[in-house]
């Protein structure tokens, strides 16, 4: 599977609550919460982002409450793939879990520039910054990571096993 | 090698004789949570999946807190899903207005939690069972919606840093401010995916109140869980609630530990973390005195009774400064029925505060008490991120129920001393 989109680009410690604040938790509808994502940091992403853009972010990606929301609403978007210098636990599983593409990868994170075109390659763990030419490979996930995403989330994994 | 706490805890709910860090391992859990945010998109993916029953229906508890009494008609409509659910599937921890409670409060008061079990709950402050020696964290909510079906959840199995404390808190220093100050110290990301295992002779001059508010923040430094011993504080507290058979958890000897912190308490001073970041910590001393147009005492962090008997000997006999909305938000319903019969809420309304029923509310900008551009509030809540009282120009600052009390008192943040008046 491959990607490719601009880099919308952030700080350290990107929080859930700015990511999709919680005044808006009180639907649990993609299109409607989709609206309002990163509208207290960035209220042009939401507006302007295209299927295929990535978020590239700092440390502590999705730090703070547990809210699926957050990953749900960026997911919406189209947005392909998320890369980060590290990610808050929490956001880390949920993404996962509902089968948001996300990639640790330090070198990347700080190289990539706001509105830079990106290629990623989710099979091999490559991401190109095709503005710069430079290229990078992310860590791969652990072979249970692997199952989960290629079923296409955990309760498609569960729903197979039960 | 030896394994930690939170180790032992995990091996024991896989069935296995021994995990290391690093590992990938599916495990029993003991209870599920979920609340009026989590569970609607937790019981949604659970019904899209076509799972047809839950796992265990006294294994699972949700809690309707956060946004009740209903705050608007979306919100209403959320928690009659999450009621329907609980219906349907025979649920019996359901809690609703009138018998709920914050849910991090009210799971330990109901005896829902013991030393030694796993729980997991679609909310991230989930790791405030810790205090009790368990092993608790806060997952996603399709962790949870395949969790009741199954009772079981992936977990990678974290190494440790472990805090010893030692020394007895002055007089104004509570968990709250001992929690603040490692924060500050390690930072938002400073425990990011390890457990924070506590230990040390201090330990026993800090009330299970103390250690709940403490493990509660455990995520404010990205941990993925934060426990305590089981000492003989932990045991009465848990024998007088708990009638269930539970095992007591001790990290091996030579089990190794990332990092350690060795940390004197008798030195710290009350603490306030300045916005935007828990880890923007000062004492209050070096707080400057900041204005301020609200306090909020409550919240899963600080509205257990012992918060409103703290703030309560502060405000006694005081008035709120004008100017300032004081707002006190008892966890439970119990805990408000004992503040109200020891007199706790009769000195906060004659103080010029208002006492709501148990709720998160404000702590999350949900409602009670939102802010407007460039207010500021003095906050006993967890979190001071960019626009989560209201307002993205509105500023929180968080401290434990003593500060927050003398701040509502003076009109800015200040020492309980200031306002009490001698040392
Ligand atoms: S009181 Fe605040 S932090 Fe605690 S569960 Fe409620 S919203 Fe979350």
């Amino acid at each position: 599977m491959k990607a490719q989109g601009k880099a919308y680009k952030y700080g350290d410690n990107v929080d859930t609550d700015v990511i999709i604040p919680a005044r808006y938790l009180n639907t649990t509808d993609p299109a409607e919460l989709a609206k309002h994502c990163m509208e207290d940091i960035d209220p042009s992403f939401a507006p302007g982002v295209k299927a295929g853009d990535v978020i590239v972010a700092g440390r502590n990606f999705g730090s703070g409450s547990s809210r699926e929301h957050a990953p749900i609403s960026i997911k919406a978007l189209g947005v392909s793939c998320v890369i980060a210098e590290s990610f808050a636990r929490i956001f880390y599983r949920n993404a996962i879990n509902i089968g948001l593409p996300i990639m640790e990868c330090e070198d990347a994170a700080k190289a990539i520039r706001a509105g830079d075109a990106v290629a990623v390659d989710f099979d091999t763990g490559e991401i190109a910054d095709l503005t710069t030419g430079e290229k990078f490979t992310m860590h791969p996930f652990p072979p249970f990571i692997q199952q989960i995403i290629r079923a296409g989330g955990l309760l498609n994994h569960i729903a197979n096993k039960l | 090698m030896g394994m930690t706490m939170s180790q032992k805890i995990l091996a024991a709910h896989a069935g296995l004789g021994s995990v290391e860090a690093g590992q990938l391992i599916e495990a029993r859990v003991d209870l599920v949570l979920g609340n009026d945010i989590t569970a609607p998109v937790a019981i949604k993916e659970f019904e899209k999946a076509g799972l047809k029953s839950v796992f265990d229906k006294r294994r699972i508890a949700l809690v309707m807190d956060h946004f009740t009494p209903n705050k608007d008609i979306k919100a209403a409509e959320q928690c009659r899903n999450v009621r329907e659910f609980a219906k349907k599937h025979g649920i019996i921890h359901f809690y609703d207005v009138g018998e709920m409670g914050i849910e991090h409060v009210l799971l330990p008061e109901q005896g829902l939690v013991a030393p030694g079990e796993l729980v997991i709950g679609a909310d991230s402050h989930t790791c405030t069972y810790g205090a009790l020696g368990a092993f608790s964290t806060g997952v996603g909510s399709t962790d949870m919606a395949a969790a009741m079906a199954t009772g079981r959840c992936w977990f990678k199995v974290p190494s440790a840093i472990r805090f010893t404390l030692l020394g007895k808190p002055g007089k104004w220093v509570g968990g709250k401010d001992v929690i603040l100050h490692i924060i500050g110290m390690i930072g938002v990301d400073g425990a990011l995916y390890r457990s924070m295992e506590f230990a040390g002779e201090g330990l026993k001059h800090l009330s299970i109140d103390d250690r709940l508010a403490m493990a509660n923040m455990a995520i404010e430094a990205g941990a993925k869980n934060g426990i305590f011993p089981v000492d003989a504080a932990v045991l009465s507290y848990v024998k007088a609630r708990v009638d269930r058979d539970f095992t007591v958890y001790e990290p091996d000897p030579d089990c190794s530990y990332e990092k350690e912190y060795v940390i004197d308490m008798s030195g710290l001073k009350p603490t306030v973390a300045f916005p935007h970041l828990p880890e923007n910590t000062r004492t209050v001393d070096e707080a400057g005195g900041i204005a301020i147009d609200q306090v909020v005492i409550g919240s899963c962090t600080n509205g257990r009774l012992e918060d409103l008997r703290i703030a309560a000997s502060i405000l006694k006999g005081r008035k709120v400064a004008k100017g300032v909305r004081l707002i006190v938000i008892p966890a439970t319903q119990k805990i408000y029925l004992d503040a109200l019969r020891e007199g706790l809420l009769e000195i906060f309304v004659e103080a010029g505060g208002a006492v709501s029923t148990p709720t998160c509310g404000p702590c999350l900008g949900g409602h009670m008490g939102i802010l407007a551009n460039g207010e500021r509030a003095v906050a006993t809540t967890n979190r001071n991120f960019v626009g989560r009282m209201g307002h993205t120009g509105s500023e929180v600052y968080l401290a434990g129920p003593a500060v927050a009390a003398a701040s509502a008192i003076a009109g800015r943040i200040a020492h309980p001393d200031e306002v009490i008046g001698g040392k």
